[in-house]
């Protein structure tokens, strides 16, 4: 044992003891092996409030080992105080490496978003979830919640997205828009816009997915079907935006309205911020880029 | 050396950064059936238990998970006494009681629909089976299909539970009940979930 892994030892290395690892490993074992299922666990108080994101916490925490790189990201940013707290805990009680660079990363913790930037095999996203069951807003009764998925009852889920298009002219769901994986299980990308979903599907990485208030932990393994719910009629649509990033000139990626003054001046940029910054090393720019770097 | 003192020896060097790179070994294995994991930090169990199967346990099994025991692995007084000293789980009184079973005889295994299936609404209630095989890719070839597979995998391990592509090809039509298999040789370790199907078998 080097002094390195000798000094982490003193204390439960990644904050959990053992045997709550040993617990929440098996849980992400069975998940792996029954794509899109909600395993529970017996989840644990750890050092932040539920809306921290301690489901995501204890599956890093349960998953990550000293050779590890870790990326945190709160609604595409690095540098918000949720994910900043997060990998600061990381360092502290696992001694890992972080990183704000996708491709550099091994675990990837976020809250609301997919990276820009296809992940790579051997990565493994994991995901914050508040709330797990797809169907919950539908039937508040776990028991029958549970019956549901296992007779793949499915149809009040259509009847609600239905009842959007016969109210909006199309489906309003936005964000944590309902997934089946693999064919199988309907399941709740969390809070995620549906933008991300098609990332979802196929991805080469290994997605897990950690929700502490509700005791559940679920995975799509890589090369996964991901099908966001839709009718034949009104096909799954990704949303677009009509302009591109104010920064580095981006399309087809998820973009953020900021605010730049009080007479209603406002800009569009990534929401991915490790991706804009690439971009715009590689010499991309947006129409205010100039402007940005001015200030 | 006594039975006691083989008992205690022969744990992991290092447990809490062993158990990690064992399970973060079965958990790409997991996801990523078929594939084959190397270098895996072992244990030093007494014979027939194998150091690869050894360290599976030890990753994952504790008291909360009781593990069913081939008679070629529960005949042997040493295997029980070490299991139980350096796991802590208890001996499943049945297989179907059995979160883990471990099998160091995979021909003469008994059927795999004896072991927990899980439920229709909780199918993780379900045993993992550790097979201890001589090897991953000596065996006739196995054609692997389902979630984890970009194409197909392929992973020839032997020797196997009769009659096994049929008992998998079963295992698979209970989904999302089944049981989850890691085998274990020399070469490393891998996996096939319940989620896996076997499209064909190469004699
Ligand atoms: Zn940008």
């Amino acid at each position: 044992m080097n002094a390195h892994t000798d000094n982490i030892a003193q204390y439960n290395f990644a904050y959990l003891d053992e045997q709550t690892k040993r617990m929440i490993r098996r849980a992400i074992l069975k998940a792996i092996a029954i794509p899109g299922y909600q395993v529970p666990f017996a989840s644990r108080e750890m050092p932040m409030p539920y809306g921290w994101g301690t489901g995501g916490v204890q599956v890093t925490a349960s998953v990550i080992g000293t050779d590890d790189v870790l990326k945190v990201i709160d609604q595409g940013a690095d540098d918000t105080t949720n994910a900043v707290s997060i990998r600061a805990f990381f360092q502290k009680v696992a001694n890992v490496e972080v990183t704000t660079h996708t491709a550099d990363a091994t675990i990837i913790q976020t809250r609301h978003r997919i990276p820009e930037e296809p992940l790579n095999a051997g990565q493994v996203l994991v995901y914050q979830v508040p709330i797990p069951e797809p169907l919950r807003f539908l039937e508040p009764r776990e028991t029958e919640t549970r019956k549901m998925h296992a007779l793949e009852e499915y149809g009040l889920m259509h009847v609600k997205l239905y009842e959007d298009i016969a109210q909006h002219g199309h489906i309003a769901t936005t964000f944590a828009y309902p997934v089946k994986v693999e064919g199988r299980y309907v399941m709740d990308p969390s809070p995620t816009p549906k933008f991300d979903n098609p990332k979802m599907h196929m991805s080469k990485a290994l997605q897990l997915f950690g929700a502490g208030r509700e005791k559940r932990i679920y995975a799509v393994p890589p090369y996964t079907r991901v099908e966001s719910l839709d009718f034949e009629d009104h096909p799954f649509e990704v949303q677009t935006f009509d302009e591109p990033c104010a920064l580095c000139g981006g399309t087809d990626v998820y973009l953020d309205e900021v605010v730049l003054d009080d007479r209603g001046g406002r800009m569009f940029v990534c929401s991915d911020t490790d991706n804009c910054e690439a971009r715009r090393a590689e010499g991309h720019r947006g129409h205010l880029s100039g402007e940005e770097a001015a200030t | 050396m006594t039975l006691d003192s083989i008992a205690i020896e022969g744990g992991f060097q290092n447990p809490v950064f062993d158990a990690q790179t064992i399970f973060r070994a079965v958990m790409q294995a997991m996801a990523e059936p078929g594939t084959i994991h190397k270098g895996i930090a072992l244990a030093k169990p007494p014979a027939p238990l194998t150091p690869e199967a050894a360290a599976v346990a030890l990753a994952l099994c504790d008291q909360d998970t009781p593990i069913w025991l081939d008679p070629a692995l529960a005949g042997d007084e040493a295997v029980r006494a070490w299991l139980a000293f350096h796991t802590g789980a208890p001996l499943a009184n049945t297989p179907a009681d059995a979160h883990f079973i471990l099998a160091a005889d995979p021909e003469h295994l008994i059927g795999l629909e004896n072991f927990a299936q899980g439920s229709q609404e909780y199918p993780d209630r379900s045993a993992t089976l550790v097979l201890q095989v001589n090897d991953l890719s000596g065996g006739e070839e196995l054609v692997l299909d389902g979630p984890g597979i970009e194409n197909e995998a392929r992973l020839a391990p032997r020797p196997m539970p009769r009659h096994f592509t049929r008992q998998w090809a079963q295992n698979h039509a209970r989904f999302p009940r089944g049981i989850d298999l890691i085998l274990v040789s020399r070469e490393g370790l891998a996996a096939l979930p319940r989620s896996t199907r076997i499209t064909s078998q190469e004699a």
